[in-house]
């Protein structure tokens, strides 16, 4: 379970999060949601601790992760799995290196459990036959595989993406949901998605929070959303005239 | 930010840098690639630019010596020892600046922009040490090898020169080479290499790793890297050389 507890961010004075408390699932896909620019990367990357916040708590189940030291935090962070949304894949390794990174890192195994490892994860996120690929050799529905086989080599906990499907069409889009969902029940994670894909709320969306001008405005699961009398998220929902006269 | 507010943000990056790093043959395989990256990679352009220096000091060097008082084997001693103090060290220093240096700062650059060190960071890597360490190491332990390589072909530049365009007898500026020889010098000049080494790789690395914006400001901060370097090289030779040549 991660919590964050009146979370405050402000640039050259302006808040960017104002005052968000929301509590995140063990084992549930808990979707923050909002328009560009409403503060959802900032509240992503502050849980990830690369964000520094100016007021308010993050907890890791029950360690205060928003007050530990950096080598402190290094424990935490060795049980998490982030998916950027440029992937972040080391564009100098191959596939199968970036894989193997946390391995190489941070444990002692044999070369053979680590590559047994590597090539399940891979094959987890059905990635076969492009271990010897460079990133830029690979499409972009398949970086964000890689890069999510990378995220969960470490059996981690906790896992953090922002906006998983953001310049991918729609049906991988929805493949890469599928598959951040099906990892996060396997697995038994806490898993944060940040989107604007109203695809990824329909499909994955445990738990919902809507946020909007830096202030969390609604929370509720996928099938309330489609009730909300809430008027910025039925903005943001319904965007399209179409939509809006489905709505009504 | 101000130029102190830089200097302590430069001071704790290498303080990151330096720490212990988080397994020894990682360290040892990233030390490795860079060494193969920055150093190897730089054989061509030291060889090529110390091979015409070498020709050219020989030929303006006897051109300048007009009085027929003055041995001709004065010719090598001038190679020998503008090769030596400074060409070799703080010219060679210059030229990799521009090379390894803009190098360093947008790789590190693209990576910052690209998240890279944001995903090193979130899986618990101390990303300065694991990114900044293995250059700085694979360029104190590379960059005097390259100094020494720049020295024996620019030598050898002025030897060509001498035999080809026939400037002064070859045995005379072979003689000149050996005249009055200090193996001091050497030390020197790779002492100053050292120096220029940390400079250079620590100072790129630290433009790269903060950059901020899209591929605009990662060009922006390789130039800045080379020409800071380029300074401080400067700078340290001013004060090396008071130092070590009293």
């Amino acid at each position: 379970m991660i919590e964050v507890k009146n979370l405050f961010k402000s640039y050259d004075g302006e808040f960017v999060l104002n005052d968000v408390s929301a509590r995140f699932e063990q084992g549930k896909c808990n979707l923050i949601i909002g328009r560009s620019g409403s503060g959802k990367t900032v509240l992503l990357k502050s849980i990830a601790g690369l964000i520094e916040v100016d007021e308010g708590e993050i907890w890791y189940d029950d360690q205060k992760f928003s007050h530990l030291n950096t080598t402190s935090r290094q424990k935490i962070r060795k049980e998490m799995g982030v998916l950027f949304q440029g992937a972040a894949l080391f564009d100098s390794l191959t596939v199968e290196e970036n894989v193997l990174f946390p391995l190489d890192m941070f444990t002692g195994q044999q070369r053979k459990e680590k590559l047994d490892r590597a090539n399940f994860c891979l094959e987890r996120v059905k990635v076969t036959g492009s271990n010897d690929l460079f990133p830029a050799e690979l499409s972009g529905g398949m970086k964000k595989r890689v890069a999510i086989a990378r995220a969960i080599t470490l059996n981690p906990r906790y896992l953090l993406c922002d906006e998983p499907n953001s310049g991918l069409d729609p049906e991988t889009g929805i493949v890469i949901d599928n598959l951040i969902s099906s990892l996060t029940e396997e697995f038994n994670m806490t898993t944060i998605v940040n989107s604007h894909d109203m695809n990824s709320v329909l499909e994955i969306g445990d738990n919902v929070i809507f946020i909007y001008k830096g202030c969390k405005c609604w929370e509720g699961s996928r099938k309330e959303i489609l009730q909300t009398d809430n008027e910025a998220l039925n903005n943001f929902v319904f965007a399209t005239n179409m939509a809006k006269q489905i709505k009504n | 930010m101000s130029l102190l507010t830089q200097i302590g943000v430069y001071f704790l990056l290498m303080k990151r840098a330096f720490s212990q790093p988080e397994k020894f043959s990682i360290l040892y395989r990233q030390t490795m690639r860079e060494i193969e990256k920055t150093g190897i990679n730089s054989f061509p352009i030291v060889v090529v630019i110390s091979l015409f220096v070498g020709a050219v000091i020989t030929i303006q060097t006897n051109f300048n010596i007009e009085n027929p008082l003055l041995p001709k084997y004065l010719v090598g001693v001038t190679v020998r020892d503008s090769l030596l103090l400074e060409f070799s060290s703080t010219m060679v220093a210059l030229i990799l600046a521009g090379k390894v240096g803009s190098s360093i700062a947008s790789e590190l650059g693209m990576m910052r922009i690209t998240e890279q060190i944001d995903a090193l960071e979130v899986m618990g890597v101390n990303s300065a040490s694991y990114l900044i360490l293995p250059k700085v190491i694979a360029a104190v332990l590379f960059f005097p090898i390259l100094c020494l390589l720049s020295i024996m072909v620019g030598i050898a530049g002025g030897y060509f020169s001498c035999v080809l365009a026939d400037i002064i007898p070859p045995s005379e500026y072979i003689y000149g080479i050996q005249y009055a020889f200090y193996p001091y010098y050497i030390g020197y000049a790779l002492t100053k290499m050292v120096f220029y080494a940390i400079i250079i790789t620590s100072v790129s690395s630290y433009f790269g790793y903060y950059v901020k914006g899209g591929a605009v400001e990662v060009g922006k901060s390789s130039t800045r890297a080379v020409v800071q370097s380029s300074i401080l090289i400067l700078l340290a030779n001013l004060i090396l050389t008071r130092t070590i040549l009293q």
